[in-house]
């Protein structure tokens, strides 16, 4: 299809929408509450109350405010969105009543609350808009413009260069740079090569890539094959757990759709490229994050990582250059070829740019999905558009990066979210959990609950991880059942230094992180815990060295 | 080949493109560490045994999965690698049930080994005491899971020499655990060769020939008593 084709399909599309658009949040989160009903009964009601002509019902996706769901946003009304709260089945007949003036005490949203007003909506920016199973909707919304650009207009120099230039930095946890790993995969040398959307997603509390893949499947999909002309990659794959039925049924029908109108396949936009996407599915091991071990899962073998180097870039996928990226780092992609590298780096700090995408969850108000500018104040997160601690308590804590990550501390609140603040203060940037903790919470319990988790998780291939995680979840409850002593106290530090420095993959390596922090912070809740040692004073925690012993 | 020259604890040294730290390491007699490693089959990186320090790099390394490079400044024996090595073998032998007075293979087990010359005189991580079994259907070997470390030696010999397929890996962590097929009892095995491979590459009691465990000798009496009866009574039939 050339693109005055896809134009003319999308003026008939834009032609035949409705005066009034009744946009039913069809995302995970408010399906749990029945929205898939909600929907139906609006379509039902809109016919009885003979409002066809002039109103239409949209699924769209995730609005972000899913503490607040079910939500229904109303277009078309008046110069401003209007938005329901807490919408249920039975609130049909009178929500489109009141469309044509009627009384409706469904609970009106506000639209300009901080939670949606200090956002900056890039990544996320048709959520909520655009209906993720109908691809028409996605490119009246400039959609696969990008990606026409790139391939009749940009070498594939330039197209890294514009990444470069942008200074995007993979979302997936470790912050690299996006458009450095670009020119590793198109300089690698191979006839074949792949690219990978990592949307394993495993971190307890995340559900910002789900989101993105449920409410704009699409944008996803430009992005990958934006990086495959970029590389030179003619297939991808998809890696989404098997948790996420929703986006991966919407991930195939907008591949399915995409390749009807000729924007993945063989021949895109009539020009040689050609860029073929298939979905994998996981199986939900946290572990199969890891890209070697994504990577290892999609070859069909058991997902356990491997020493790198060689990285993906020179040796991925059956041995072929690879480039491997998160969900939210693809879905950034278009914004940059659109706009410019230059628009996206003005925004953000010095070396964190562009938005993120925090999943805002735990002891706080407000709960959801936002998009913030990088650099933004972590109280203005938490206090603003969080709306800080429910009644009586008050913020102690607030968790980031998951079981890799850390706890900063209430104190610490003026701190900017970006990659090296974060860091600094001992946690990181993650993929974007975020999950406000008050003052009634025991850190140590926190500490324990995130060393569980990658004690269960770790794969079993490393000693130190495997058994260390282990152990350092064994002396953690001794010491929340009172039963651990400062020894045990020492050896858990002792544990955390080395399964950090030995362990093979960034699973063990980070295991320790949620210990570090809250001892680093909070380590009088440790030492409250502690009994007096039994067997003295005899400090013990030290290690003889061969050295010292001769067998 | 190339060759590259690199420095391995103080000593320069050289050797072919392509070779990896360890063999390296072990071409000049710097004694290393290893417990997954095994001559013939291809490298995992899992034990962790063999890292070393390489400057101009923060993280600690698998001398069995790092490549040489030229210039490269290679350490291999420091204090912090020693704790970091003792610790490994005392996390393993808290880990599962290593009662090295009943073993098969007491007195010539590379764990045990190792623990001597690293001088670990005491465990002091609490014994987590798992309970295993012993699968002991197979016609020649058994396998004890209380004395497996989970190098996976079996699995790759299984694979990559024999080509046979039947030993695996199944679980996650801790719990994770070498099956035979798909988790069915070895005896069971059809993929199984009895080629006795994977008892050749363990390295420690795990894996083993039956009739040689502890306790399995029996004491032949009647032999003794058939010799003399022979002898004494030139009574020929028992
Ligand atoms: C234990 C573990 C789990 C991970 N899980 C994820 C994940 O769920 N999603 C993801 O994108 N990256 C995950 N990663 C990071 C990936 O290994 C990889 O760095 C990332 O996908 C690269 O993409 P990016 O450059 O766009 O961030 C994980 C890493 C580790 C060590
Ligand atoms: S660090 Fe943990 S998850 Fe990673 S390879 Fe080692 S055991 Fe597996
Ligand atoms: S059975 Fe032996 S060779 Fe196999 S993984 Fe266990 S210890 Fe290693
Ligand atoms: S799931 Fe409906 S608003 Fe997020
Ligand atoms: S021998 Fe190198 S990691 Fe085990």
């Amino acid at each position: 299809m050339q693109l005055d084709d896809l134009n003319a399909l999308v003026a008939k599309h834009v032609g035949a929408r409705k005066k009034i658009v009744l946009r039913t949040c069809m995302s995970a989160g408010c399906m749990s509450s029945q929205a898939d009903v909600i929907k139906k009964n609006l379509e039902a009601e809109v016919k009885a109350q003979g409002l066809e002509a002039d109103v239409e019902v949209r699924r769209v996706g995730c609005m972000g405010f899913c503490g607040q769901g079910p939500l229904i946003g109303v277009d078309g009304l008046s110069a401003k969105e209007k938005l329901f709260e807490f919408v249920k089945p039975t609130d049909a007949p009178a929500i489109v009543g009141s469309l044509k003036g009627g009384a409706c005490d469904v609970q009106a949203g506000n639209p300009d609350h901080p939670f949606f007003a200090k956002q900056m909506r890039i990544v996320r920016a048709n959520g909520g808009i655009v209906d993720p199973e109908r691809i028409e909707d996605y490119l009246a919304a400039g959609g696969y413009q990008a990606l026409h650009q790139v391939l009749t207009e940009m070498q594939l120099a330039g197209v890294v260069e514009e990444i470069t230039k942008s200074g995007l930095r993979g979302r997936g946890g470790a912050g690299f740079l996006t458009g450095l790993k670009w020119g590793t995969v198109a300089k690698s040398a191979g006839a074949k090569k792949y690219v990978v959307c990592n949307g394993d997603e495993g971190d307890p509390g995340a559900f910002m890539d789900r989101s993105v893949l449920e409410s704009d499947p699409h944008l996803v999909l430009e992005g990958m094959a934006i990086a495959a002309y970029a590389v030179g990659a003619d297939q991808g794959f998809l890696y989404v757990r098997a948790e996420y039925p929703l986006a991966i049924a919407r991930l195939q029908t907008a591949i399915k759709q995409a390749k009807q109108l000729g924007l993945l396949g063989g021949g895109i936009f009539e020009s040689p490229f050609n860029f073929n996407v298939d979905i994998r599915i996981g199986a939900g091991a946290f572990v199969c994050g890891e890209e070697t071990a994504l990577m290892a899962s999609v070859e069909g073998k058991r997902g356990t990582p491997r020493p790198r180097p060689p990285f993906p870039a020179e040796s991925g996928l059956w041995g072929c250059p690879t480039l491997i990226n998160n969900v939210e780092t693809f879905a950034n992609i278009t914004a940059i070829i659109n706009r410019g590298g230059a628009w996206y780096a003005g925004i953000g700090t010095e070396k964190s740019k562009g938005t993120k995408v925090f999943a805002l969850t735990g002891k706080i108000r407000n709960n959801g999905l936002i998009e913030v500018p990088m650099g933004i104040p972590l109280r203005q997160i938490v206090e603003e558009m969080g709306g800080g601690a429910p009644a009586g308590g008050q913020i102690k804590s607030v968790q980031t990066g998951g079981p890799s990550g850390g706890c900063i501390p209430a104190a610490y609140l003026d701190t900017p979210v970006d990659y090296e603040s974060l860091t600094k203060l001992g946690s990181i940037m993650g993929s974007g959990g975020m999950v406000v903790m008050d003052d009634a919470t025991n850190m140590v319990e926190i500490a324990k609950f995130y060393m569980e988790f990658c004690m269960e998780e770790s794969c079993g291939k490393c000693i130190p991880c495997r058994t260390g995680t282990a152990q350092m979840f064994h002396l953690l409850e001794k010491i929340t059942q009172r039963r651990g002593t400062a020894r045990d106290l020492a050896k858990l530090e002792e544990l955390c230094d080395m399964v950090r420095h030995t362990s093979l993959c960034g699973l063990g390596q980070t295991a320790p992180n949620p210990v570090a922090s809250t001892l680093k912070f909070f380590r009088a809740e440790y030492e409250a815990l502690l009994q007096p040692d039994p067997h003295g004073p005899r400090a013990n925690g030290s290690v003889k060295t061969a050295e010292a012993v001769t067998p | 080949m190339a060759a590259k020259t690199l420095i391995i604890d103080g000593k320069e040294v050289s050797a072919e493109e392509g070779a990896t730290v360890l063999q390296v390491a072990r071409d000049n007699g710097v004694k290393l560490p290893t417990l997954c490693h095994l001559e013939g089959v291809y490298d995992v990186g899992a034990c962790r045994l063999c890292l070393v320090e390489i400057a101009g790099t923060t993280k600690l390394l698998p001398a069995c999965t790092t490549k040489i490079s030229e210039g490269m400044r290679i350490t291999t024996d420091s204090d912090r690698l020693r704790k970091y090595r003792r610790m490994t073998i005392e996390l393993l032998f808290a880990e599962r049930n290593h009662v090295c007075a009943v073993c098969v293979s007491n007195g010539h087990c590379e764990l045990q080994t190792l623990a001597y010359s690293l001088g670990m005189d005491h465990v002091r991580y609490d014994y987590i005491f798992p309970k295993w079994n012993v699968d002991l259907t197979h016609r020649m070997f058994g396998m004890d899971h209380n004395r497996c470390i989970l190098c996976t030696r079996c699995v790759r010999v299984c694979w990559h020499i024999e080509g046979a397929g039947t030993k695996n890996v199944a679980g996650r962590g801790a719990t994770s655990k070498i099956i035979s097929d798909l988790n069915q009892p070895w005896g069971d095995s059809e993929s199984c060769t009895e080629c006795g491979k994977c008892v050749m590459a363990c390295p420690t009691g795990a894996l083993f020939n039956k009739g040689t465990t502890t306790g399995e000798m029996e004491h032949d009496r009647d032999k003794l008593e058939f010799i003399v009866n022979a002898r004494e009574k030139q009574q020929w039939l028992p």
